[in-house]
């Protein structure tokens, strides 16, 4: 708590000077304190992501100039370049736009009418299958993936951009059930039942109410999804081969490619996913604060 | 006639409406949680002749690997979870205190949530490789005379202690928000007659903040120690063949070598230790009813 | 507008009977309200004429259709919520609007309604906002105006004013009774407040556990209540009862408080108080049927001493102690009584009731 803003000298008016809260030594000290600290953990975050911004765009002919200066000597797209003609590169960026598009609509599909279950309605098994949901979050993807190559290669979608949204969905399901149900709670029931008084079917009252006012939550658990698909390394890896999505065609290359096109690497995964949190960013604490439990 | 003999030749109807909402879900979670994980288990009871046996489980064990990944593993979650627990703690404690540009605070500290763990790793390669960032201010500075190789496939303990801090950079943030929310629900009066009451910051820490956090620890320990069992593209970023971890080995033997069923039985195992985590944290921090706000 | 017909309503949540076989007619354009405490089964009683809780017995009749089975949307009712619930994504014009949307009405007629129900409640300069730019009890408003547009059969209303502060309370209540008595739609109105009960209907159910306990015109609630609970429910202060003997004298019953003296029956009671001579009976009695006697008085009065006087400005309140009891007196401000007095307490002979100790209920109803 930061103290009040110490007024200007008082006028000749012969007033007494307002009251204030001291300032004390030892209350300035602490705000202080705190701040330093709130900068250092900012630094600590931000600063890696500004260096990486750095080394992605240094140009080629100062790629390999040391002690690297922190301040950019210049930016350039070659090291982008480098990346991006490699070889599958251009395609597995779209691999994993379309993953991410299908492993939203499949998630929020399915996902949202279950949300909108838990929400509104009291029926037996509501815990039970809520307590289903919570539990597969903290299954380890790994032990995941194997048994579904082995089912996917059975069935032919082994190393298809279907299969990987099919298991981004599963990934991103208890998100989507538990955002959505979170999304809903925060409707009002009551509005829905004015509506259905005023002429409503439950559909429609759905429709021209709760629908338009769930549309910002919605629309924040759709783009928590699509970076959730976007990022994933494992699963990625596991279930394509010669059809990888974005990361994992960078992973089977990570032990042999030069350092510049690494770097380029890891910046064209970042960009997108840290534009869509800065965009959703409202929403993070509330979506994770009631996700919890 | 009696009210009970109405009721029950009345029209007691049950709503199928949530239970139609939820059916997708549970069938998607049916086939791509429930399935795999059966299919896992039988998988690393069998030989690829398709026999019973615990060959596979044995391959996995006798394989030179085994007790290196195992140890490597343990030690990173071992080191990692409890650096990674007092930075989210400042972070949320900071973010709780609700100084000048909380919202800006809260974005920068939860921007690793939208960074994928391959581009983390990359992020700290570009710091910590030989001609990278982190030389490069040292002997800028003056601190150093020539730059230490942190990358060394030779210091297993300097590996190990590059790949904590990028995991720390790259996986807090998920603990972080989970014990914000927690915080906000514990009402400020506690903390504040806790002050008044003489106890200094760290007092108030340890004796009011943290017993009352005790749910949002569970769950945020729970939650992160199971993920860091399954490190990955961090380890295999910075320090390629130096080390290798559990996730690691299951994807060589799924992809590499080709047998499932010892990859099988590899995310198996760490399936057990995530069940002995999760039984660990709820046993030394268990919550009791009486004592919640 | 249309008569309302309950017939033998069963509604059961889990283990409980929230409406415990309730039958109840509301007449046409009856001012209908049904009050009790929280969890007497008002609300959903009411929700229950909404179509919005299903029940498990009994029948609901609106005008001349069985709505039971029948979904909210096609009971022609309008309904006004405890929050409100105005949509906060309409303009206020929307919302009053939205129930003549969903029944496709011309755009003419839709305006006219709208604005006509917008200035009954004095929001007509209000209708291009949003409900986040009002306040809450502007906000009551919409939702009124949004059922009045409605101009429906029925109008049902579950506590509309309890959000609002005690003064908005206060002429939101004089507003609705007079808005109301003009459209003079059937409407029942749920509360917990006795005095929003008495000022605004026209009969009151006194609900309890899911029962109606007495319905009846406000005045013969208040002062004929059916038992102790009804008794003390309405009326502020509420009603007095003191434990008394019955005794025969020699011209006629009289009743003895221990340690306090006794007074005459009123003839008209002694047919009903026959069976109880010589024992116990509960007598009920409000604080303003009481007089307090500084001469001694006639004779006929009860012993008192008075503990606590609030002088409340129109009344003095006195908590008085009557043998082993403590009940409330008031009285005229300018009889300065005062703490500590002895007084002699005179009780108005038709304005007694008597209740069986044991049912609790009043005797002869």
């Amino acid at each position: 708590m930061t103290a009040p803003a110490v007024p200007a000298t008082t006028e000749a008016t012969g007033d007494p000077p307002p009251a204030r809260r001291r300032l004390t030594p030892r209350k300035l000290l602490n705000t202080i304190l705190w701040y330093l600290a709130a900068i250092i953990l900012a630094l600590f975050i931000a600063v890696p992501i500004y260096l990486i911004f750095v080394s992605a765009t240094t140009p080629a002919d100062a790629t390999y100039d040391y002690p690297k200066s922190v301040i950019p000597v210049g930016i350039a797209t070659d090291n982008m370049e480098k990346f991006v003609t490699a070889s599958g590169v251009v395609d597995a960026f779209w691999r994993s736009i379309v993953a991410g598009i299908i492993t939203v609509v499949l998630a929020l599909g399915i996902g949202a009418p279950a949300g909108y279950a838990l929400a509104r309605y009291v029926f037996r098994g509501r815990d039970g299958y809520r307590l289903v949901v919570l539990s597969t979050r903290a299954f380890p993807i790994v032990i995941l993936s194997i048994p579904l190559a082995v089912m996917y290669r059975n069935i032919g979608i082994y190393d298809t951009v279907w299969g990987v949204a099919l298991m981004h969905t599963a990934l991103a399901l208890p998100f989507a059930v538990l955002i959505t149900s979170s999304v809903f709670v925060s409707i009002p029931r009551e509005l829905e039942e004015a509506a259905q008084t005023l002429g409503c079917s439950p559909a429609r009252a759905f429709l021209r109410v709760s629908l338009p006012l769930a549309l910002p939550g919605l629309t924040a658990a759709a783009i928590f999804t699509w970076v959730l698909s976007w990022n994933d390394v494992f699963a990625a890896a596991v279930l394509t081969l010669r059809n990888p999505t974005l990361p994992a065609r960078i992973l089977t290359s990570l032990t042999q490619a030069s350092l510049p096109w690494q770097f380029a690497a890891a910046f064209v995964m970042l960009v997108p996913s840290l534009i869509v949190i800065f965009v959703i960013r409202r929403y993070l604490l509330g979506l994770w604060g009631r996700v919890v439990k | 006639m009696t009210a009970d003999t109405i009721v029950l030749s009345g029209k007691r109807k049950r709503n199928w409406a949530p239970y139609i909402l939820l059916l997708p879900s549970l069938v998607f979670l049916f086939f791509f949680f429930a399935t795999p994980m059966f299919s896992s288990f039988v998988l690393a009871f069998q030989t690829p002749d398709g026999a019973w046996s615990l060959d596979s489980i044995g391959t996995m064990v006798g394989d030179p690997n085994f007790t290196r990944a195992v140890t490597t593993t343990l030690t990173l979650v071992l080191i990692v979870i409890p650096f990674q627990l007092a930075l989210a703690l400042a972070m949320a404690l900071v973010v709780n205190k609700r100084l000048k540009g909380t919202s800006l605070w809260l974005y920068v500290y939860a921007l690793p949530l939208a960074i994928s763990e391959l581009a983390a790793g990359i992020v700290w390669v570009s710091i910590f490789t030989q001609k990278g960032w982190l030389n490069s201010i040292l002997e800028t500075l003056g601190i150093l005379e020539r730059g230490v190789i942190w990358q060394s496939a030779e210091s297993y303990w300097t590996l190990i202690g590059i790949i904590v801090v990028a995991e720390m950079w790259r996986a807090t943030s998920i603990m972080m928000i989970i014990l914000v929310a927690g915080l906000q629900s514990i009402p400020d009066e506690y903390i504040e007659a806790a002050e008044v009451y003489g106890a200094t910051l760290w007092q108030r820490v340890r004796r009011v903040i943290l017993p009352m956090l005790r749910p949002s620890l569970q769950v945020a320990l729970i939650l992160r120690i199971i993920l860091a069992i399954q490190v990955f593209a961090t380890a295999i970023a910075l320090a390629g063949t130096g080390l290798t971890v559990m996730s690691q080995q299951t994807l060589e033997w799924a992809n590499d070598i080709d047998d499932d069923h010892v990859a099988a039985a590899w995310a198996g195992l760490m399936l057990i230790l995530s069940i002995f985590a999760t039984i660990g944290v709820l046993w030394l921090l268990p919550v009791k009813d009486e004592q919640q706000v | 507008m249309s008569e309302i017909r309950l017939e033998r309503i069963h509604k059961i949540f889990k283990e409980t009977r929230a409406v415990d076989d309730v039958s109840l007619t509301i007449k046409q354009g009856e001012f209908m309200v049904l009050l009790g405490p929280s969890g007497c089964g008002k609300t959903t009683l009411l929700r229950s004429i909404a179509g919005l809780e299903d029940i498990d017995a009994g029948s609901v009749i609106i005008g001349d259709r069985d709505v039971t089975e029948m979904p909210p949307r096609n009971r022609k009712i309008a309904m006004v919520f405890q929050s409100y619930a105005v949509f906060p994504h309409m303009s206020v014009y929307e919302n009053i609007a939205f129930g003549l949307r969903m029944q496709k009405l011309d755009k003419s007629v839709i305006d006219t309604r709208v604005r006509s129900s917008a200035e009954l409640l004095h929001i007509e300069n209000l209708l291009d906002r949003y409900p986040s730019q009002v306040s809450g009890g502007q906000r009551q408003r919409i939702a009124v105006a949004r059922a009045v547009a409605m101009e429906s059969e029925v109008l049902l209303m579950d506590e509309p004013l309890s959000n609002l502060d005690a003064l908005l309370r206060l002429e939101m209540r004089a507003e609705l009774k007079r808005l109301l008595s003009e459209i003079g739609s059937t409407t029942v109105y749920v509360t917990h407040d006795q005095v929003e009960a008495m000022s605004m209907g026209d009969r009151i159910a006194v609900m309890r556990a899911g029962k109606i306990l007495q319905l009846g015109e406000p005045l013969d609630i208040y002062q004929t209540p059916v038992d102790r609970f009804v008794g003390g429910f309405i009326g502020n202060p509420p009603m007095n009862f003191v434990a008394v003997t019955v005794d025969r004298r020699a011209d006629g019953l009289v009743a003895a408080v221990s340690g306090a003296g006794s007074v005459a029956v009123d003839p008209a009671a002694h047919e009903r108080l026959q069976p109880y001579v010589g024992k116990s009976v509960t007598l009920g009695i409000r604080a303003e049927n009481i007089e307090v006697r500084r001469d001694g008085g006639t004779g006929d009065t009860l012993q008192a001493r008075v503990l606590v006087v609030e002088p409340l400005g129109s009344h003095d309140l006195l908590t008085c102690q009557l043998g082993p009891e403590q009940i409330k007196v008031s009285t005229r401000p300018d009889m300065a009584v005062r703490s500590g007095e002895d007084v002699a307490l005179a009780l108005e002979p038709d304005r007694t009731i008597w209740l069986d100790p044991e049912s609790e209920r009043t005797i002869g109803m």
